[in-house]
């Protein structure tokens, strides 16, 4: 019996044209404000956060199998650090987006002590309980504003058109670096034995994967990219308070996106956002009964179309952007 | 002291709003993120049954059953189909319920408080000493609180449906192979449920005011008591809902400001020490 | 005469693996069947198919005539059929007594009640209100049968009976099969222990990674056809 030989193939040829357009589609975005409406970097800036808080959410749900309606704890987290940062410390603002960013996941690390002590739906409440105690004590912290919150000081004195487009790039540059990250880290072994630990997390441990280190690695990477979302927000924001920092409509909208695009799939925040972007700008108008609408909409969502909107043209069509799933392909042998 | 008994006192009507959410997770294992919206739904249900001209105790011959039907419903056709080993769908479920309840009331409310008139009801107290004094409504929605308390373990304990829903939340598998209709067990429990959260609401409504939005701070406050007091165990959701009361109170005598915060820190402080509760029933 | 209960072609899935690739089977009323085979040879997988814990064709399974694949488990037990769950599987929040009652659901007449019960495991009537899995494997084993004849059935199936039980508990429980079979009730065993299983059995079945591998009366056949249709070699 000769033996097979086996190729491990990751690419789609449909993924690659995609890929190509991606790129394309960056390097446009990326002189838009060469010859773009301002209105237009300030709404990219919101949807870029929207967008990485939420892929941030589906990494952590959908590949780490933690749902979490707390993750704005590191969304705020990110913003008073960064808020701290540039008024208190002199820093450049866009700097301390990053500084905001990685404080936010060295704070994942004790309160991760904390929530892991829960599971599944409780899991879920109780992040909610821990942002809440964030709120409430910094809505008593008067040095950064209290309950009303405070400005960004540190960005006065640039003019509006510089302060525009540096905040469009940094955003951009943080959309194209969160995707990338994740992506990669998905591929890797280590993104391997997430989803390994995510079908099955008794006989991940059976084949010696630590279980628990890695629902820490998430947690921390998945706060990070939060806090990365909550900083650039009060950057392009200039103005930040707890109410708006910790708020759980974050995570709200993170939920829809990724539910309506399709969870533990890389595609799913990007189409979500795309459509909860298009939806907001129709419908937001109609205040209630679009939050109403969009409700009802991820609950049909959830019950009908259990992998998504994404997924389910994954399905159907076999479309795939990201491809991180390997085939398996027997070339010649028997 | 006084504030250890308005705490206990508040702690009643905590236990109210945990029960539910206790008896649901028990049974099933879901996890109703809408919770406190419903219990906000039922005192404007309340308010607006009352604004027809009936009384309060007469409403709720109106908003119960009402209460009742509705959460039957829900499970049966709605969060049966979310039920499983992924906590997401369940989650994701009542989480958009939760945002619609809001909308809805805020559609038809407005955003303003209200309260439920009891014709000063709500203020009469009796004088225990020179200094203290407490509530005849507040009294009263402990002794409620108790007597649920009491009812729900004797239900589990003594009754047919109670040794179908410990079953069912056993192993709901074999207790199809008894002829159990676990979808309908589900939606009994729920019914149950949402009863318990459409009477504290309507409490909620005598005792303060009540906006469309203080559902989720009402779901934080039932979830923390649940942890607290031990997952399992009704007696133990009640402790731990007095617990929380105490906690609050004794925040709030401090510095207004950190009432709600001290609650929240003595639940962190029981998950970090205690993660099991204060009171867990253990099963074999 | 008919086959009381009948497979044909019987297949099972869990996902995308195949557990049954095609189980042929006959039960006649009043015998004693047994079914052994190594482990995930799929004998497990073919008694839930029976009860409708698993999902399988409508044909595949034919009940007194009806065909009656894929048909909810209340359903299948109200109308005669029964099992004994691998594992034992009582219910941790019930005592031994409210576990018995929960086979009563089915509501089904017949000779066994609490009293019967009782007689032929007096062991459990000591421990009636005692929650059920604080018993004694042995014990948790009597209070599954119990449960699962509460409901009176008219085919009994047996998962494992000796699973995890030490040899003399293994002979005490069995010893209680003449009783249980005494009005005639039907039995279909599954059991790791070969030896038992052709001693109380009058035919047995033999499965092997999802097919049966041999089939036979339990006296007739020899060592060595079991044992190469239990290993495949």
């Amino acid at each position: 019996m000769t033996q097979a030989e086996f190729q491990v193939i990751r690419s789609h040829p449909s993924s690659n044209a995609l890929s190509l357009f991606a790129f394309l589609m960056v390097s446009i975005a990326a002189s838009l404000p060469l010859w773009g409406e301002s209105s237009w970097m300030r709404e990219f800036v919101e949807i870029a956060c929207y967008f990485i808080f939420a892929m941030m959410w589906n990494l952590l749900a959908g590949y780490g199998g933690m749902v979490s309606i707390g993750q704005q704890v590191f969304f705020g987290l990110g913003g008073y650090i960064m808020l701290i940062c540039g008024n208190f410390l002199g820093v450049n603002p866009f700097i301390a987006i990053l500084i905001g960013a990685v404080f936010a996941g060295l704070f994942a690390i004790p309160i991760s002590v904390i929530a892991f002590r829960l599971q599944g739906g409780y899991f879920a409440i109780g992040t909610w309980v821990i942002s809440e105690v964030a709120r409430l004590s910094i809505s008593n912290a008067q040095f950064v504003g209290g309950g009303s919150g405070t400005s960004l000081t540190a960005l006065r004195g640039i003019d509006k058109a510089t302060r525009e487009s540096t905040t469009y790039w940094m955003a951009l540059f943080c959309v194209v670096l969160s995707i990338w990250l994740v992506y990669l880290f998905l591929r890797s072994k280590q993104g391997l034995a997430l989803l390994a630990i995510r079908d099955n997390e008794v006989a991940a441990q059976s084949q010696g994967i630590a279980v628990s280190r890695m629902k820490l690695a998430v947690y921390v990477v998945a706060a990070i990219g939060a806090g990365l979302a909550g900083a650039l927000y009060f950057v392009g924001n200039l103005r930040i308070s707890p109410d708006a920092a910790f708020s759980v409509n974050w995570s709200a909208f993170a939920i829809f996106m990724v539910v309506i695009g399709g969870i533990g799939r890389i595609e799913g925040p990007i189409i979500g956002a795309l459509i909860f972007w298009a939806l907001n700008k129709f419908f937001s108008d109609y205040g209630t009964w679009y939050l109403i609408g969009l409700g009802l909409l991820a609950i049909f969502t959830t019950i009908f179309f259990k992998q998504g909107l994404w997924g389910y043209v994954q399905q159907r069509w076999g479309w795939t952007l990201f491809p991180i799933s390997r085939k398996l392909q027997t070339m010649g042998g028997r | 002291m006084e504030t250890i008994l308005q705490g206990v006192l508040l702690g009643g009507l905590y236990g109210l709003f945990a029960l539910g959410l206790s008896l649901m997770f028990g049974v099933m294992r879901l996890t109703n993120t809408a919770h406190g919206d419903f219990i906000i739904l039922g005192s404007f249900a309340t308010l607006s049954v009352i604004s027809t001209g009936l009384t309060p105790i007469q409403s709720l011959f109106v908003t119960l059953p009402i209460a009742w039907l509705l959460g039957y419903a829900l499970q049966r056709y709605v969060l049966n189909g979310t039920l499983g080993k992924d906590p997401l769908p369940s989650l994701v479920v009542t989480f958009g319920l939760s945002i619609v309840t809001q909308n809805f009331l805020l559609e038809l409310f407005s955003a303003d408080p209200r309260s439920i008139e009891t014709d000063g009801f709500n203020t009469r107290g009796w004088a225990l000493t020179e200094s203290i004094s407490i509530g005849v409504l507040p009294v009263m929605i402990l002794v409620l609180a108790v007597s649920t308390t009491i009812f729900l373990q004797l239900l589990f304990k003594y009754t047919s449906i109670g040794r179908s829903f410990r079953a069912v939340s056993d192993d709901p598998e074999i207790a199809e192979l008894m002829g159990l209709n676990s979808k309908k067990v589900y939606a009994l429990a729920t019914g149950l449920a949402f009863v318990l959260m459409s009477i504290s609401g309507s409490l909620q409504g005598m005792r303060t005011t009540v906006s469309p939005s203080d559902g989720p701070m009402l779901l934080l406050f039932a979830f923390e008591a649940v942890i607290i007091g031990g997952m399992g165990s009704f007696w133990g959701t009640l402790a731990g809902a007095m617990l929380l009361g105490i906690a609050q109170q004794i925040g709030f005598r401090w510095d207004p400001g950190w009432g709600i915060w001290c609650g929240h820190m003595v639940f962190l402080l029981i998950l970090i020490l205690r993660p099991q509760g204060l009171f867990p029933k253990t099963r074999g | 005469m008919n086959p009381v209960l009948r497979t044909q072609g019987l297949t099972a899935f869990y996902g995308d693996a195949q557990a049954l690739l095609g189980i042929d089977f006959e039960l006649f009323t009043g015998e004693l069947v047994a079914i052994i085979g190594a482990n995930g040879a799929g004998k497990s997988t073919f008694l839930k198919c029976l009860t409708g814990l698993i999902r399988t064709q409508l044909e595949s399974i034919i009940w007194k005539g009806q065909p009656i694949g894929g048909t909810a488990p209340g359903v299948i037990v109200r109308s005669g059929m029964t099992m004994v769950p691998e594992g034992r599987r009582l219910f941790p929040s019930l005592t031994v007594e409210e576990n018995l009652l929960m086979g009563a659901n089915a509501q089904r007449h017949g000779p066994w009640d609490l009293a019967r019960i009782y007689k032929l495991f007096p062991i459990l009537k000591e421990k009636k209100y005692l929650p059920s899995t604080s018993l004694s494997g042995g014990q948790q084993q009597m209070v599954a049968i119990g449960r699962a004849l509460m409901s009176n059935p008219e085919v009994l199936l047996c998962d494992e009976l000796s699973l995890g039980l030490a040899p003399i508990v293994i002979k005490e429980i069995y010893s209680a099969m003449p009783e249980i079979t005494a009005e005639g009730m039907t039995v279909v065993i599954v059991e790791q222990d070969v030896a038992m299983a052709r001693r109380v059995s009058k035919r047995l079945y033999c499965f092997q990674e999802g097919i049966v591998s041999l089939q036979g009366h339990s006296q007739v056949l020899t060592n060595e056809d079991i044992s190469q249709a239990y290993f495949g070699v």
